[in-house]
């Protein structure tokens, strides 16, 4: 197909890996369509993008967008990120995390990073089940959903992946779901401006797995539940907690200003350098 | 004008749902990988708000800005 009738999002992908491995209906597709939105319109430099995933379908998503990314282990790539970050402060790095890889295996690390404030921005799709394995119950799955180890429901709370990093420090948090790609590429955009760790909670669809256990298996009957049951968080706040059972919460946790790591750790090397140049941070690509 | 790149359609219909103003409809023109493309059949009612083409999982819509003659 000739360029004229190419996606405004295709300049960004990898051409010769289309079409991507996710499932019709994958609420991954359109988290990476926010993200590019999101990233125009905080008129971020593509060239000067990194971004890192772990495992998981949507940690698939850094392999097709056409800038310098990072694959990494499981649940650890806010550890890679933060690596990248402090090395070369100038970047602007983003996560792609799935509910796997930053609530389960990598929660420590996500909670770390919001603690530190690190300049990074974290997109974890929460699809509320684990996809790619074989749809077995996640720490976020729903009371009550079904999964392959849930036949019965799901016993456990799930975790409130924005509420835990709100209490952890964070100082952009927001959550919003597929179904208000408007909304979502507005918090993207403002992770993006916010200097500190940004934490954008993505609730996607799942329709192989969380759909098909759970009487909705198609993505479009996916997004309509999930833009009936969402709530606003102002709303959200003047209700019972009763009320709010099986409720997805969406908007804006947290946005406050506090000081960054990265320039508080320049700031000592500075400080603290004797040699008058300071080695560590910031050497490794500026030729001195 | 509104092009659906065939290749990449994987057929989840999230466009003809999502349209505000219903301008697609799911018919049974297939793809080569045997997936029920959709189609702009009401295009005149379209207003341009690109909401399609953000919602599309697979990149496979453009809207242009202009009609070109």
């Amino acid at each position: 197909m000739d360029k004229a009738g190419e996606s405004p999002f295709m300049k960004y992908l990898r051409k010769d890996r289309l079409p991507t491995i996710f499932c019709a209906g994958c609420g991954n597709g359109i988290a990476m369509n926010t993200f590019f939105k999101g990233m125009e319109m905080a008129e971020i430099d593509f060239e000067n993008l990194i971004l890192v995933s772990g495992i998981g379908c949507s940690s698939r998503i850094p392999g097709y967008v056409e800038c310098d990314s990072l694959h990494t282990t499981h649940g650890r790539p806010i550890s890679f990120a933060t690596g990248i970050k402090l090395a070369n402060p100038q970047h602007d790095v983003a996560v792609f995390s799935g509910d796997g890889d930053a609530a389960a295996i990598g929660g420590n690390h996500l909670i770390h990073a919001a603690r530190r404030n690190i300049n990074i921005t974290v997109i974890c799709i929460n699809n509320s089940i684990y996809g790619m394995t074989g749809g077995q119950i996640s720490p976020t799955s729903p009371r009550g959903s079904y999964g392959t180890t849930a036949p019965y429901g799901a016993l456990e709370r799930p975790f409130s992946l924005s509420d835990l990093v709100t209490a952890a420090g964070g100082t952009y948090v927001a959550r919003w779901t597929t179904a208000h790609p408007l909304q979502l590429s507005n918090a993207i955009k403002k992770g993006f401006l916010n200097k500190g760790f940004s934490f954008i909670e993505v609730i996607s669809q799942c329709p192989t797995y969380y759909g098909r256990k759970n009487r909705m298996k198609s993505p479009i009957e996916m997004l309509k539940w999930m833009k009936e049951s969402s709530i606003l968080k102002r709303k959200a706040d003047k209700m019972e907690e009763s009320e709010l059972e099986g409720k997805i919460i969406v908007g804006e946790f947290q946005k406050k200003e506090e000081l960054e790591f990265t320039d508080k750790l320049c700031k000592l090397l500075e400080e603290q350098c004797v040699t008058g140049k300071p080695a560590a941070v910031r050497s490794a690509y500026q030729g001195d | 004008m509104i092009t659906v790149n065939e290749n990449l359609c994987k057929g989840c219909n999230l466009c003809t749902e999502f349209c505000p103003r219903q301008v697609y409809e799911q018919t049974d023109k297939l793809n080569k990988k045997g997936v029920h493309v959709p189609v702009p059949v009401n295009e005149e009612k379209c207003k341009k708000c690109g909401l399609c083409a953000l919602m599309c999982p697979d990149q496979a819509i453009k809207v242009d800005e202009k009609d070109e003659e």
